[in-house]
């Protein structure tokens, strides 16, 4: 987690924020008419369909946009065509197709009607991208089945020839799609000052001003009234249990080893709920109403999270006592 | 069709970064203000709520439940949200009030693209097996569209760039605007290509932020004793989702949403156009009908600051704001949503 100076409206706080990148790892099913398509691209060839007016569609479509017609009749279309509109990439990010400066560009395969979209590679050089130049296909060496078999296309007027050879016996019925898009995360307002406390060894809610409710940890409202949480709160880290279950089950990428017991904590002085784990202690014994308290890392490990608390443990010696 | 009332809007500067800001802190202002402006306590004095936001801009899922905290909502109240700017959270209330089931309600719509990659979430929403695995940028494809219609011929780079020094110029008076200025045609044009044709003051802005409107029926908005600006007419159409499929020199779905809506019934004042990319708005003007006597985007419009998922409802906000100010009489507000002009939605504002 780094930290800036924000000049963020309200109240002035610094800004925590955390990269990550969310993945969405998914596998796409194809239906027939695409997968017909890609089954060919793995083949080394191209395909349209033809339209409710005739026109062949490539890449296919399965319905006719104007008629909205099942569109079943394949054509064959060669891997050769002509640009019918482009746009050039001087500086491609990691999502593209290629690394260095390449034209985006609209082709109609010879035999087509309608343009395909993919990248045209002229090794960085601008000023070969025209309207109405040919192209052809560069196809990939190992084929997927996908449509980056097609690596992209580059200026020619006749097929390279060098396509893809397999003997595939299934068509295409799948497709991996993964996806992964970048974020730098900040906690609102009103969370990075709770966690500026956190920081500290503090468990500090927040309120609205004449508020009823003190919220741990607060998201930036009192959202019974929608009115900002200006006020904070100290609380203490002993807490109340509310509800809890135990896990019996392990969870990917979780250290913790299982049965162990996550329970709704609430800590005195605030009027909602945390999660968090519950450990030194008797899985059977646990119980609503139960108080338990913090047991903290050491404060050289604390940061910006609730996980300077390894755990909570039963309030059960007699100094522990106390509280409410 | 009965008339509604737009009664209040409300909507935060466009900044690049809103810093710390969450969903709930980017909403309280603009939903407070927009009551507080209709003359209304608090959003339990409303039937309804319907918000407009996307979570993969920020990349926090569920934002737009989180962002219900910012309203207030107990005891319960009545809410819908739309995956889509709030333009459609817009036209689903204003559905509501047809139906009867509700006569007022307050519309949000908030959007911070700044945690992400703006152009590239948008890839996600093409088509997943031709388009979104090549990484197919929003820019990319307006730069072909720009293309498209340039190389028709009646339309040169000059045309373009007009576009963008009328829209800083016009949003020298709009205290919320991201980019403002005095330019010239020759002085942009001067500029580099960023992704050719289209260079870097053709795209509008990315921007943090948050609007928020209420709106009610005619018989409630005399009663609550406010000014008020009248939707006379709505409309949404939607063209093909395979953008290749398209002639992206032309709008059909403005051509006949402008029509349902009755554009052409009586002349335009004003005319909001949300265009994200300066060739869109000589599209967009062109599939209205409008003609040079009409006033084009006296905010500035997007290329001026683009509150993702917020500037279609805050096209129909500066309409009404200056049909309340007694500014003009009838104008024309544009909503749009998808690639290249894909989806768009037409409204005909009138003076009480």
């Amino acid at each position: 987690m780094s930290l800036e100076n924000g000049s963020a409206t309200g109240q002035q706080v610094e800004v925590l924020s955390q990269k990550f990148t969310l993945g969405f790892t998914y596998t796409r099913s194809t239906g027939p008419i695409v997968g017909r398509f890609l089954s060919s691209l793995r083949d080394g060839k191209m395909v349209g369909v033809k339209g409710s007016d005739g026109r062949v569609i490539v890449p296919p479509v399965e319905y006719d946009p104007v008629t909205a017609e099942a569109l079943i009749e394949f054509v064959d279309v060669a891997d050769t065509g002509e640009v019918v509109n482009w746009c050039w990439v001087a500086k491609p990010t990691e999502h593209h197709p290629l690394s260095h400066p390449f034209a985006w560009g609209m082709i109609k395969l010879d035999g087509a009607d309608t343009p395909i979209l993919h990248a045209i590679d002229t090794q960085g050089d601008a000023s070969q991208m025209k309207t109405g130049m040919k192209v052809r296909v560069r196809w990939i060496d190992q084929a997927q089945g996908n449509i980056k078999d097609i690596v992209c296309f580059e200026p020619g007027d006749s097929s390279s020839g060098n396509i893809p050879r397999h003997d595939f016996e299934e068509p295409v019925v799948m497709m991996d799609a993964p996806t992964y898009l970048d974020y730098n995360y900040t906690a609102g307002n009103a969370t990075a000052r709770y966690l500026h406390q956190i920081r500290k060894g503090k468990i500090v809610g927040q309120k609205a001003p004449g508020g009823e409710f003190v919220y741990v940890p607060p998201r930036g409202s009192c959202p019974a009234t929608g009115v900002a949480t200006t006020e904070e709160v100290e609380c203490a880290d002993v807490a109340t249990v509310e509800s809890f279950t135990i896990v019996h089950i392990p969870i990917p990428g979780n250290p913790i080893k299982p049965p162990y017991v996550v329970a709704n904590l609430l800590a005195d002085g605030a009027d909602v709920s945390f999660i968090h784990l519950l450990s030194e202690v008797d899985n059977d014994a646990v119980e609503i109403g139960m108080r338990v308290k913090a047991v903290w890392k050491p404060e050289e490990e604390w940061g910006y999270a609730m996980d300077n608390i390894r755990f909570w443990k039963p309030l059960d010696t007699e100094s522990d006592k106390g509280g409410q | 069709m009965q008339d509604v009332a737009i009664v209040s809007f409300v909507q935060s500067d466009c900044v690049r970064y809103a810093g710390a800001q969450n969903e709930v802190e980017l909403i309280m202002p603009v939903v407070q203000a927009a009551l507080k402006e209709a003359g209304l306590s608090s959003v339990q004095d409303v039937d309804f709520t319907c918000s407009g936001s996307c979570d993969y801009q920020q990349g926090a899922a569920f934002a737009f439940v989180a962002g219900v905290d910012a309203l207030g909502a107990v005891p319960p109240i009545k809410e819908s949200h739309v995956e889509m700017d709030a333009a459609w959270a817009l036209y689903e209330s204003w559905l509501k009030i047809q139906m009867g089931q509700a006569e007022s309600a307050l519309i949000y719509g908030f959007g911070k693209s700044s945690p992400g990659e703006l152009s590239n979430v948008l890839s996600l929403q093409l088509d997943p097996y031709y388009l979104a695995p090549l990484g197919v940028d929003t820019i990319s494809l307006a730069a072909m569209q720009a293309r498209s219609l340039l190389e028709a011929g009646e339309v040169s780079e000059a045309d373009l760039a007009e576009v963008v020094v009328n829209s800083r110029a016009n949003a020298k008076n709009n205290p919320h605007a991201q980019l403002s200025g005095d330019f010239t045609v020759d002085q942009l044009l001067a500029e580099p290509e960023m992704v050719s044709p289209l260079r870097k003051h053709d795209c509008c802005p990315i921007s943090d932020g948050a609007a928020a409107m209420v709106i009610c029926t005619v018989e409630k908005a005399k009663a609550m004793g406010k000014p008020y600006a009248v939707i006379k007419g709505i409309d949404h159409r939607i063209e093909t989702h395979h953008v290749t499929l398209r002639d992206l020199s032309r709008s059909p779905s403005v051509e006949i949403a402008a029509e349902k809506a009755g554009v052409h019934d009586a002349p335009v004042d004003v005319a909001e156009i949300y265009a994200p990319f300066s060739h869109q708005e000589i599209i967009v003007k062109r599939a209205l009908g409008l003609d040079d006597s009409v006033v084009i985007n006296p905010s500035g419009g997007v290329l001026a600051g683009h509150l993702f998922m917020a500037s279609g409802l805050s096209r129909v906000g500066e309409v009404a704001k200056r049909i309340i100010a007694g500014e003009y009489k009838r104008g024309v507000a544009h909503a749009t949503s998808g690639p290249c002009l894909q989806q768009n939605m037409i409204l005909v504002l009138e003076s009480m």
